[in-house]
């Protein structure tokens, strides 16, 4: 057989892919002809964007990058992680509470404890929302006294003054929330402004005392 | 038999043209917390850093680092370079082939793409006030 003449087997490949195309378009036009969902609004308003995208993906790397190939993917290393709907996807200090992980407080000394301190802060705020309650242990699991002490935030109580605005800007709080820790968005409002104002807060503060007795 | 073979061969094709398609319309979106560092690298003409914080802090707490190493709680703020890494300062406490793996491997940090500024990937501030374009020569 010449090379200018097909094989039967071409033909066939042809006629059947043609077949394909066709079946495809019927089905096209068939759905189109049919009435469409009135309740198409997205009510997100913007589309769920992916999340934990393998390193190659995720629009920073370089994909021809010889090394981006050693990089462990975050999902792998999230999976039995505690998620959360913010950030990483990752609550770290339900992770780190319920022992998921165990990151080191030394450099080298895999057994060095953090000195935690229990205490929390509440700081009574201008507006409507409830008071805050800054909780002293979850950040003493994670820092050193002097990380935030004095150059951040006066030891001392009414010295401080925090706003949103400063949060936002990346300053007080927000050299760690926004940009690493637990994000500032309109889902995690609640993570620190949890204490309702005046007598009720003090009544449920008095509850949960009396709970954990 | 054959049928089903070319029944799951034609589902799989429908896969891949999917899941190109929801890369393709959907923005990249890399890890929060990680930084892009660039404030010398490619001056010296290696591609940008970008540092996971996320990897990170599965292994170690932040005061490791931020306490005991001197790294600012600011991108680009503590004036890292080669040598100071190789001198056993900074990323060189641990990257030095003993807690973890050694300088050697340029390519594993320098794996930013081409002309990305120094910035906290995600940040609140990031979206407030984005990193500002490179100025072109």
């Amino acid at each position: 057989m010449n090379a200018q003449t097909p094989s039967l087997k071409t033909l066939i490949l042809l006629f059947a892919s043609a077949a394909l195309l066709l079946v495809f378009g019927i089905v096209h036009a068939a759905g189109a002809a049919e009435p469409q969902d009135p309740n198409v609004f997205n009510r997100l308003l913007k589309p769920k964007k992916p999340f934990n995208l393998p390193p190659a993906e995720d629009g920073y790397h370089d994909p021809e990058s010889e090394g981006v190939a050693y990089l462990q993917p975050p999902k792998e290393a999230f999976k039995d992680l505690v998620p959360s709907n913010v950030g990483n996807h990752v609550d770290w200090v339900k992770s780190l509470e319920k022992g998921k992980i165990d990151p080191r407080f030394d450099r080298l000394d895999p057994k060095a404890k953090p000195i935690i301190m229990d205490l929390n802060i509440v700081r009574e705020v201008k507006g409507s929302m409830p008071d805050v309650v800054y909780p002293h242990k979850q950040h003493t699991e994670w820092l050193d006294c002097s990380n935030c002490h004095p150059a951040i935030f006066v030891p001392q109580k009414g010295a401080n003054q925090i706003s949103m605005a400063a949060i936002l800007m990346g300053q007080k709080c927000g050299v760690c929330h926004g940009k690493v820790a637990f994000p500032v968005t309109a889902k995690t409002c609640r993570k620190c402004h949890s204490r309702p104002k005046g007598k009720q807060g003090k009544q449920a503060e008095a509850r949960k005392a009396a709970n954990k007795k | 038999m054959n049928h089903v073979i070319r029944k799951r061969g034609l589902a799989g094709l429908l896969m891949v043209l999917l899941v190109a398609w929801g890369l393709g319309s959907s923005p990249a979106q890399a890890e929060y917390g990680d930084l892009v560092l660039n404030e010398t690298a490619e001056k010296e003409g290696m591609p940008p850093v970008i540092f996971p914080h996320w990897f990170h802090r599965i292994r170690f707490r932040c005061k490791v680092c931020h306490a005991d190493l001197g790294f600012q709680f600011k991108a680009g703020g503590s004036g890292i370079n080669m040598l100071k890494i190789i001198d056993g300062q900074y990323c060189g406490a641990c990257h030095n082939g003993e807690i973890a793996w050694s300088v050697e491997n340029c390519n594993i940090c320098h794996s930013g793409k081409p002309g990305l500024q120094t910035q906290v990937i995600g940040s609140r501030l990031g979206t407030l006030a984005p990193p500002k374009p490179a100025p072109t020569p």
